[in-house]
């Protein structure tokens, strides 16, 4: 447990405090809020091992969307196991937020884009990174990682577009 | 306005806000859930929280050997916990149970309902001399105290006065090991890492016991 005093990595609380609301908001935005919360956990749990071995000067929020990342992969692949309906998905009320204040609906349109897409959004938007890191991330070229996100923020807005209630309301503070 | 380029970043960062919907309970609770799973899964080498005393807000830290750390509001929490995390492992969270113990201990010593504490403590960041100094102070009395000369002479080096002063002022686990009771031979207080206003009041509280 001994570490050379050189070593000078923050205690992982502040890393959690600068970084976790950063990896909760792509968690959601590529799972849902429900298994977001699990993949938040496993996220963190995995970065709290592996913390002591992180190259010093590293960039902490890239090695954490890495980690999210792969923690999201194991949630989509045991999703398509449980044969979620992508296509035509019943309609039913959403527990995800109180209609209205754009949450449910956000999630909702976000949860119909293909995972590619919501992937390539959550990471260059969310999380910042450049297309080149996403790319390495999702397999392809920046320029795919590029288009991937161009469309899914497209039809994010054509999805949003049919609310009503939603459409001129997407500045800050409106939401609530 | 056209859609076919790279959208405008801000807009988009716009369009994603309702993912912020309840963020911030969400994450307390996942935080707690984080310094659960960490402390079952043997993740975490340093635990800690903050309590509020009549002497300030206090930092406790433990290992899983024991109390390792006890840090008044004047030290600065922030740059204990970074020294912490230099010294002995990064891998620190605010996971309070660890501490359960330790706080209504100190919440009872605080009250004039306890004497002595019961806790195992972690001595790994004293060694030497100082060491020895910091296992001699519990066996200074609740309501006592020995001059740092007497100190010198019980932890078997009569001459090392000034020693016992320093190891007192790096006491890294005050009020639990009681450098508040070693004081001036001409029976002033002495320094105090904690200030001169923290040992004065758990100098009084034990008197008045």
């Amino acid at each position: 447990m001994e570490h050379s005093q050189s070593d000078t990595k923050k205690p992982f609380e502040a890393v959690v405090h600068e970084q976790g609301a950063t990896v909760l908001r792509v968690c959601r935005a590529v799972l849902g809020v429900h298994d977001a919360d699990d993949a938040w956990s496993e996220t963190f749990l995995a970065a709290l091992q592996a913390y002591p071995g992180l190259p010093h000067g590293a960039n902490i929020q890239a090695w954490l969307v890495t980690i999210a990342h792969r923690k999201c992969i194991d949630h989509l692949r045991a999703g398509s196991r449980r044969a979620l309906p992508v296509d035509s998905p019943p309609e039913q009320p959403s527990l995800l937020g109180i209609p209205g204040d754009g949450h449910a609906e956000l999630l909702d349109a976000v949860a119909h884009l293909p995972p590619k897409q919501r992937q390539a959004v959550a990471y260059h938007y969310l999380a910042g990174l450049p297309y080149a890191d996403v790319a390495s991330l999702l397999g392809g070229t920046p320029e795919a990682a590029r288009r991937a996100a161009a469309d899914g923020v497209k039809s994010l807005r054509s999805a949003l577009a049919d609310i009503p209630a939603l459409a001129h309301s997407f500045s800050k503070g409106v939401i609530r | 306005m056209t859609l076919e380029t790279s959208p405008d970043h801000g807009d988009v960062v716009s369009l994603l806000e309702p993912l912020d919907v309840g963020l911030e309970p969400a994450l307390a609770s996942l935080q707690a859930r984080l310094a659960r799973d960490a402390q079952l899964t043997h993740a975490l080498d340093i635990a800690y929280r903050v309590v509020d005393s009549p002497v300030g807000k206090l930092l406790l830290a433990a290992t899983d050997r024991g109390i390792l750390r006890v840090a008044f509001e004047g030290e600065n929490h922030d740059d204990v916990l970074q020294y912490l995390a230099n010294r002995v492992s990064p891998r620190i969270l605010r996971a309070p149970a660890r501490l359960d113990d330790a706080a209504r201990q100190l919440e009872e010593y605080f009250g004039g309902a306890r004497r002595e504490f019961d806790l195992i403590l972690d001595f790994r960041l004293s060694r030497g001399f100082r060491l020895s100094v910091l296992q001699h102070l519990p066996r200074i009395a609740y309501g006592h105290t020995e001059s740092y000369a007497e100190v010198a002479l019980a932890a078997g080096s009569p001459n090392a006065v000034r020693a016992v002063g320093t190891a007192c002022a790096t006491n890294p686990l005050p009020v639990i090991v009681p450098c508040h009771r070693v004081v001036k031979s001409d029976g002033s207080f002495g320094g105090y890492l904690g200030g001169p206003e923290a040992k004065r009041a758990l100098l009084t509280l034990e008197a008045a016991a």
